[in-house]
Formats: structure tokens, sequence, C-alpha cells
């Protein structure tokens, strides 16, 4: 009887290994094994006329990172955060609570407010390059998104990924609001809450952390941000858009690796920062409803 | 035979009950005052009123494309004060865009990726979701932890190394070839730890005395799965697949770097060079841009509660 409970007990962990294979052969090979190879070029230094190479060490990773070009990177990036973000989560806060009510056609809205998740951010990027296009864009004598201006460039890129944004953030929020029970609301008007008073005593604290997952996920496509500054900026003028992936881009190809292996290395700490920082948050429980 | 059976709660009662009084009524409470209908319906022409602005807010940028791509090509380049209404208007973009522009090529190469992507990472996702949901094995959580993982390294982040990678794979070189640049284009994509995730959630609402009932039963582990496990996530299993396809369809930074053939190119990055390569021309162009997004389009208008579904996952408790 043992024989047999233990042989079940084997198959069942063959099959187990089995079902995991290709998931963890995938994560094997795309996410850890290029972890491993950063790690790798970020402490060698290459010469392209020669197959030798130099340890560099911990000392060429700081070197690195606290080199003035990687601190930009990383300053344009919290510039671009600090557009995007608080933009894209009043915005999202500002249409979920207009279409969040029993009005004959919401749908209509509702549908029109989530459509510019339609929309790739390669789609959005191009639509706002022919919208400030100097000859025959809508916005061409606007001076304030003239993408030829290192403050205008910046406006320009975070303009059109806000709007890109847009249905995302839209979604989500809504699905916050719709979460809260009728009940809690009708209670607080008993109570004698005026509308304003109750959105931001009842309905904001209830959907805090819907509004915490949102900022993470806008803080991340921030922190991955591309094709937005490639199509409308390619990083300029004078290199004001280029944030810390796009600066890890241009060194793509390189004989030496080493800058871009640590900056890469760099952008990785940022995100398991902002990770950990969400998990801390979370376990936190910012705010729940029971 | 009564007329109306819209109303089940009704059916079979006698005729003569079926009279109006005793349906419930539809306005919910009686009006107290009498100015507050008044009152309602003026609040509710403003809250129209400010959705209708908001809404044009929201989809000027795409109005503006469509009108600017039925714009005749160099005729809007001359206007001197910006149009909100389309100048020499001349449809002929949309067709322009599949001529000249070859749109049709790059859309179907996005649409073949994205399909082999999905295909490949709904089945590996159940895969390993069923594993972590319902098998008992050595180093179950070191597993999971290790998939989990792989969240903190995306694409972006192991950029330079993986494309290295393909190139020690000859899966990318000086001359690519159609095969090798599709490889490189849906390997790293062939599964995902979100949706691991997100299916094991699903499987973990199914009670485990299921597994055991149907064992019991002489079921094994495929049939179990086909027969009881993912009929019974179907909308966790259909918003992941909706959001596998969005993600696939609108992907960037990869293709940017491993496509090195124009004729291989993806919709996301050939738009770039439609705007790019032809600044005269740009109608068709945006043309191209507004044409691109219509499978996403379609996506959000036919699955719109499963897209909501899986960008929502974990943001409502």
């Amino acid at each position: 009887m043992a024989v047999v409970a233990r042989s079940r007990r084997t198959k069942e962990a063959l099959l187990a290994y089995g079902l995991l294979l290709p998931v963890v052969a995938v994560g094997a090979v795309f996410a850890y094994y290029p972890l491993v190879r950063i790690v790798q070029y970020a402490l060698f230094q290459k010469y392209s006329n020669s197959d030798q190479q130099d340890f560099v060490g911990v000392r060429g990773i700081w070197e690195v990172l606290s080199s003035h070009a990687f601190l930009d990177g990383v300053w344009i990036t919290v510039k671009f955060m600090l557009y995007t973000v608080p933009a894209g989560l009043v915005l999202g806060v500002l249409l979920a609570t207009v279409a969040n009510r029993r009005l004959r056609g919401i749908k209509i809205f509702q549908t029109v407010f989530s459509s510019t998740i339609a929309s790739s951010v390669a789609v959005s990027s191009v639509v706002f390059l022919t919208l400030v296009n100097k000859q025959a864009g809508f916005f061409r004598n606007v001076g304030w998104l003239d993408l030829d201006t290192p403050a205008g460039a910046m406006r320009g890129v975070a303009l059109s990924s806000i709007w890109q944004n847009i249905g995302l953030t839209f979604i989500i929020v809504l699905a916050g609001l719709q979460a809260i029970p009728d009940e809690i609301n009708e209670a607080a008007t008993l109570d004698g809450y005026r509308p304003i008073r109750r959105f931001f005593k009842v309905s904001m604290p209830l959907i805090s952390p819907t509004l915490l997952f949102l900022a993470v996920i806008l803080v991340v496509s921030a922190l991955q941000a591309y094709a937005q500054i490639e199509i409308l900026t390619r990083g300029g003028p004078q290199q004001s858009t280029e944030t810390l992936l796009f600066k890890i881009t241009q060194l793509q190809g390189k004989t030496d690796l080493q800058t871009g292996a640590s900056m890469a290395l760099g952008l990785f700490v940022l995100t398991v920062l902002v990770s950990a920082g969400q998990y801390l948050l979370l376990s936190r429980r910012v705010h729940y409803a029971d | 035979m009564p007329t109306d059976t819209s109303d089940p709660g009704l059916v079979g009662a006698a005729p003569g009950l079926r009279s109006r009084a005793w349906r419930p009524r539809r306005r919910a409470a009686p009006e107290l005052e009498p100015g507050a209908s008044r009152h309602r319906g003026l609040a509710n022409a403003g809250w129209y009123l400010l959705l209708t602005v908001l809404a044009v807010i929201v989809l000027f940028p795409v109005y503006m494309t469509f009108i600017r791509s039925i714009s005749g090509g160099a005729a809007a380049l001359f206007q001197k004060k910006p149009s909100l209404l389309p100048v020499a208007t001349d449809w002929g973009a949309f067709a322009d865009a599949f001529t000249k522009g070859d749109l049709g090529i790059p859309i179907l190469q996005s649409l073949f990726v994205t399909a082999l992507i999905v295909v490949a990472q709904t089945i590996t996702s159940t895969m390993a979701a069923y594993a972590f949901a319902f098998l008992e094995f050595p180093f179950k959580r070191t597993l999971f932890a290790v998939v989990i993982g792989t969240l903190l390294l995306p694409i972006e982040v192991t950029l330079l190394a993986n494309v290295s990678t393909m190139y020690d794979l000859h899966l990318i070189s000086v001359h690519p070839t159609y095969l090798g640049t599709l490889t490189a284009l849906v390997v790293p994509f062939l599964a995902t730890a979100l949706g691991v995730f997100l299916l094991r959630q699903g499987f973990l609402g199914i009670p485990k005395d299921l597994l055991d009932a149907a064992r019991l039963d002489g079921y094994r582990d495929t049939a179990f799965l086909w027969r009881i496990a993912v009929p019974l996530t179907r909308p966790v299993m259909g918003s992941f697949l909706v959001i596998s396809f969005l993600s696939a369809y609108n992907q960037y930074v990869w293709p940017r770097f491993v496509v090195k053939r124009d004729e291989y190119q993806t919709i996301q990055i050939a738009l770039r060079g439609f705007i790019t390569d032809n600044p005269n021309q740009i109608n068709w162009g945006l043309a191209a841009a507004l044409i691109a997004s219509v499978p996403i389009l379609l996506l959000l208008l036919v699955f719109q509660r499963q897209l909501v579904r899986g960008l929502t996952a974990g943001a409502v408790k």
C-alpha cells in the first residue's frame, strides 16, 4: 500500500514538472539567463579591436550609475512619471466618477471613454506627431507643444501617453467605483453627506487600493516608455526626452556593452523597488471595505 | 394563450389578474416634492452636457486623425489656419495605405505573430496553472516564486542580453530569414507568468473535493482539466485571452530590435515608417494608423466584459 502511494506521489510530481517545463524554460532563457548575462557585461570592459576584456567589477558599475548620463536618464524618467502618473489618476477618477451613474445611454459614453485602449502607444504617438506637425498639424501654432524645445517635447510625449492611458485608467477606476455597494452611498446620503463630501469621504477612501494599483501600472509603464519617445522626439532635443530605457536602447549593438548593461541593472533595481513598494503598501492595505 | 410572456413570474396566472395594477412600478419612488422631477431633469441635462464635453475632448485626436486622413495629400499643407473640417476631401488614402504602403503585409504579420503567442500562452499557462492549483510536488513554492519572479524582468529590462541571445541563436543576423525573424518575435512570449497567475487564481476557485471525486470516478488529470477545470474557469480564460491578444498585438520594443528587414515588420513598427518616410503623404499614414487599430477596437466592442475583467484583475480586491 505504501509503495502504491509513493509511486502515485512520484507520478504526480513528474506530471507537475512536465506541466511546468515550458513556463520555467521560457523564464530561465528569457528572464533569468539575460539577467546573469547583463551582470556579466556590466562587470567587464571590452575593447572593439580585440577579444581582450578587463574586469572592472562593481566599481565599473558604480562609475556608470553615478555618471551624469545615467542620472540624467533617471531624472528624465522621473519627470516623465510626474507628468503622466498624477494626470492619469486625476483623469481616470474624473471620467469614471462622471460616467458612474444611471443615465440612459451611459454605456455609449463609457465605451467612448474606454476607447483609447484601442490605440497602441505607436498609434497614439503617430496621431500626436501629426497634430503637432509644423506644417499641417492642428496644433502647429501652439508654442506650448513645440517638439523642438525641450519643455515642449516633454509635454508632447507626456500628453500623448496620458491620452493613450485614458481608456485603461477609466476602466480600472470605474470598476473600483462600481464595486462600492449601493448601500454605502445611500447610508452616507441619509447621514446628510452631500455629493462632494461623499466623494472625498466615502468613495475615495474605498477606491484607494484601486488607485494604488493604477498608480503602480502607470509608474511601470513610464519606466518602460519607449515608442512615444522614439516616434515623437527620438530623445531630443538635446537629449531632453531620453529616459533611462531610451538611453539603454541607444547603446544597443555597441561592442562595449558595459555602460548599457550597468544602466540596465539600474533599471532593474528601479523596477524591483517599485514592485516592492507596491507589495509593502498593499500588504498594509491602504483601506479595504471590510 | 397569454400574449405577454416576458415576465415569467406572471405566466400561468389567471388572465384577469394580469392587469397593470399588478405589475411592479417601473419608476422607483413616488415623487415627494412637486419640483423634484424638474430638478432631476435639469441635473440630468447637466450630466449629459458634461459627459458630451468630455467625450468630445477624448475623441478629438481620433477625429482630427480621421479628418486629416481624408484631406487630400499636399492641399492640406498649404492651409493657413488649422481646419476642423476636411480640406480637398479624398477618401483614397484608405486604399493608398494598402496599395502604396503595403499595409496588408505588416497587419497580417502582426495578426499571425499575435495568434501564435496567444495560443502558446494559453496552453503553457493552463498547464502550469493546473500544476500549481491541483498537484502536490516538492519545491512547489520555490517554483512558483521562480515563475512569478519573471514579472520583475520584463523584456525592456533584459533587452540588451536578449538581443544578444537572438544573435547567438542565429535568429537574427545580417541576412535575416523569415522563419528566424518569426521565431525571434514569438519565442520569448511562449509563456507568461501573468497567465499562470490569473489561471491559477481561477483554478483555485474550484473545490479540491471535485478533483478527488473526479479521480474516484476514474478521471485522469487530462480529462479533469479539459472536461471540468477549463469549462468552470471560462470567464478567467476569456479575460486572459483578451489581455494576451492586446499586449501581443501592441508590442513595440521587442519587434523594433529583432526585426531587421522591413518586409518582416509588424504593424506597430511599420506605422512609424509610414509617417516619417512620407511626410507629404501623412493622409495614408494616418489611414493606416486607423486601420491598424481596428482589431483592438473590435476586441473592445465584442469582448468588453472580458477585457474589463482582465485589466482589473487584482485592482478590485
